[in-house]
């Protein structure tokens, strides 16, 4: 277990070199370059941008950049924000609550809706499971920033029951102002869920062992609890590792249609000028997500079916 | 005379419309009397387990079934989901042909015997004790470690023990097994027919031993029926069956079983079963029958009485006196 949990460590520290190396190479690549932003389009004489490459390290070559850049994030510095002129760090962690309530709203739906849906779709063949077919399928193909306008001008314009832009504060602030955001991060999960929990439970539904279960006058309640949605556990988790990660990515396109200042809206903005360390530690704090979670589901996995047993792993 | 302990009149199954041309079980009457042990015999795909199945009141999905399905008198078939349960918990249990796929592959073992118990309102405790004296009375060594385990930590052999531990924790009347060892290799048939055979008659319930092999069936059975596409062909004692079979697919079969000892390998029954999509207007078993007469393809033979023997063939008379 423990040579399990280094090795999946050194994988993890690995994937994030990887990625900063590709963020890096892929920001510097691009057209354009940060002195010109900075300078807002002004004309300037070649002092001034010099003495802006200067202090951003601009003028070292890539590698040197690099490295200077890699050794700071070692010693806990994320680097300067060249669009805020502040500590990556702080602005990162100023917006890191609004986008983990988001995100965290998100699944808690996603997982609710999607499993209710995908149970009720295995058990109730016929006009149900239509029913859910369909819907999961509109869900699933209707792109964020679609729903984040049907949800507004329905919810918020026409009825009046959920504010359309801002964070709000407290609990009851925060759910309030999440809720719609929140469900149009959800939508196209939850179909997704949904319908991996349905295939997942068909499939175990056809198993002898549920059949036999019930030749021994077992209730139809606790036979797809025990041996129909417990089976099923394995693909449902994954995929929902996998939703859970993946939020982190599509929350940049709801948290600007709402006006969220949240961690994906961070992103987008420092893309749009090139303010590369904070697109590099953005970057990094996703890759770092995914990773974790994906480390979690695994470890998750033996726990939900013993036959994979980490220990067998290590020996062979 | 007493009701027998199992007693199924003139049961036909149908699939779901247009899955068959024919039943998949088709007019089977048979019985087993309490202590007894009886045999249902024939090939893969003649409707043996569907048979079984419909004494716990399962059926095909989509399926309906007419005739009578009767557990000490009470008809299966017209139970309520309650009572079925109350059956399936305390009157028949089964035992099923591949414990791989049987008993859950997540769960303990200890899960797998008790939970039959725990549903009828056994408490933990007492469940998890009483799973332990049946573990060792199917020969499973440790048996409080083994309640513990999980299945794909057994041989098929031991956790075939293990279903039938299972079976018994009900305290059933009627054991149901249907090809119990047709999943395990030849050295752990012979041990888990013996276990069968031990615990019926200690327990002193009526056992419906499924199987493709008529050998085994005259071995263990006191009666044995032969059913070929969904009918009885054939009803008689075991030592009968084996001496003179009275139907052409019986005295097929036999020539089908492995024997022994025997250097020769086992002639199959030539030929190939009747399929669901074919709904012969005769005799089902007249297109492989050495002995058909043109009149065997149009006449649906009637079973009567042959020399001590249930058999349904139009020349059952005439091939008696050879
Ligand atoms: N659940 C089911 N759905 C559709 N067909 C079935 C089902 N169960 C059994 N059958 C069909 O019914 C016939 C008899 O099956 P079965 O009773 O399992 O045969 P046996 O046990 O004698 O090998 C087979 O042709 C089989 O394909
Ligand atoms: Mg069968």
């Amino acid at each position: 277990m423990a040579g399990f949990l280094l090795r999946r460590a050194g994988g993890i520290l690995a994937t994030l070199l990887v990625t900063s190396l590709a963020v890096f190479g892929s920001v510097h690549l691009a057209p354009g370059d940060p002195a010109t932003f900075l300078l807002g389009g002004r004309s300037a004489s070649p002092e001034a941008v010099a003495a802006i490459e200067a202090q951003y390290h601009l003028d070292d070559p890539l590698p040197v950049q690099y490295v200077k850049w890699a050794g700071g994030v070692l010693t806990g510095d994320l680097g300067r924000s060249v669009q805020f002129r502040q500590d990556v760090a702080d602005l990162i962690l100023a917006r890191l609550p609004t986008t983990l309530w988001l995100v965290g709203y998100a699944a808690l739906l996603i997982v609710l809706v999607g499993l209710t849906l995908g149970a009720l779709a295995a058990l109730r063949p016929g006009a149900v499971d239509r029913l859910v077919l369909v819907g999961t399928g509109v869900a699933t193909a209707t792109p964020a920033f679609v729903a984040a306008i049907g949800l507004v001008s329905l919810f918020s314009v026409r009825l009046g029951w959920f504010p359309a832009f801002g964070n709000g504060s407290g609990l009851g602030g925060r759910i309030s102002h999440l809720t719609l955001p929140a469900v149009a991060l959800a939508l196209t999960f939850t179909g997704l869920l949904a319908r991996v929990t349905r295939a997942s439970m068909l499939e175990e539904l056809g198993r002898d062992h549920v059949e036999v279960a019930r030749s021994r006058g077992i209730p139809g309640s606790a036979v797809v609890r025990r041996h129909v949605l417990r089976n099923a556990l394995g693909p449902i988790t994954t995929v929902t590792g996998t939703v859970v990660a993946g939020l982190l990515v599509a929350t940049s396109i709801v948290e600007t249609a709402f006006g969220l200042s949240g961690i994906g809206q961070l992103l987008v903005g420092s893309v749009t000028v090139k303010d590369f360390p904070v697109v590099q530690a953005v970057s990094l704090l996703v890759v770092l997500a995914f990773a974790c979670v994906n480390l979690l589901v695994d470890l998750a996995h033996p726990l939900i079916d013993p036959r994979l047993s980490h220990a067998k792993g290590a020996a062979s | 005379m007493a009701a027998p302990l199992l007693d199924i009149e003139d049961l036909h199954v149908r699939l779901a419309a247009g899955r068959a041309a024919r039943p998949v079980v088709d007019g089977v009457s048979l019985h087993v009397a309490s202590g007894e042990t009886v045999g249902l015999v024939g090939e893969s795909g003649s409707g043996k387990s569907v048979t079984c199945r419909a004494v716990l009141g399962l059926l095909p999905r989509g399926a309906a079934a007419t005739g009578a399905v009767r557990v000490d008198g009470s008809d299966v078939l017209a139970m309520s989901a309650a009572r079925l349960r109350e059956l399936r918990r305390h009157h028949v249990a089964m035992v099923f042909q591949d414990p791989r796929a049987a008993v859950n592959p997540i769960r303990r073992i200890g899960d797998f015997v008790t939970e039959g118990m725990r549903a009828a309102g056994v408490p933990r405790e007492a469940a998890l004790g009483r799973a332990e004296d049946l573990l060792e009375s199917v020969g499973i060594r440790d048996p409080r470690t083994a309640l513990r385990r999980y299945p794909h930590e057994f041989s098929g052999g031991m956790l075939q023990r293990v279903v039938i531990a299972a079976a018994l924790a009900g305290e059933p009347r009627l054991l149901l097994a249907d090809e119990p060892t047709t999943a395990l290799d030849v050295t752990t048939q012979a041990e888990v027919v013996s276990i069968l055979a031990r615990l019926r008659a200690e327990r002193a319930m009526g056992m419906l031993f499924v199987t493709h092999d008529l050998e085994l069936a005259a071995a263990i059975c006191d009666r044995v029926y032969v059913m070929y596409a969904g009918r009885i062909v054939e009803a008689q004692s075991a030592d009968g069956l084996f001496a003179r079979p009275r139907h052409p697919y019986t005295a097929g079969l036999l020539g089908a079983t492995p024997r022994l000892g025997s250097e020769l390998p086992p002639r199959a029954v030539p030929g190939r079963p009747v399929s669901l999509a074919e709904a012969p207007a005769g005799c089902a078993f007249a297109a492989r029958c050495a002995h058909a007469l043109p009149r065997c393809a149009d006449e649906q033979p009637v079973q009567r009485e042959v020399g001590g023997a249930r058999v349904s063939c139009l020349r059952a008379e005439e091939t008696a006196d050879d």
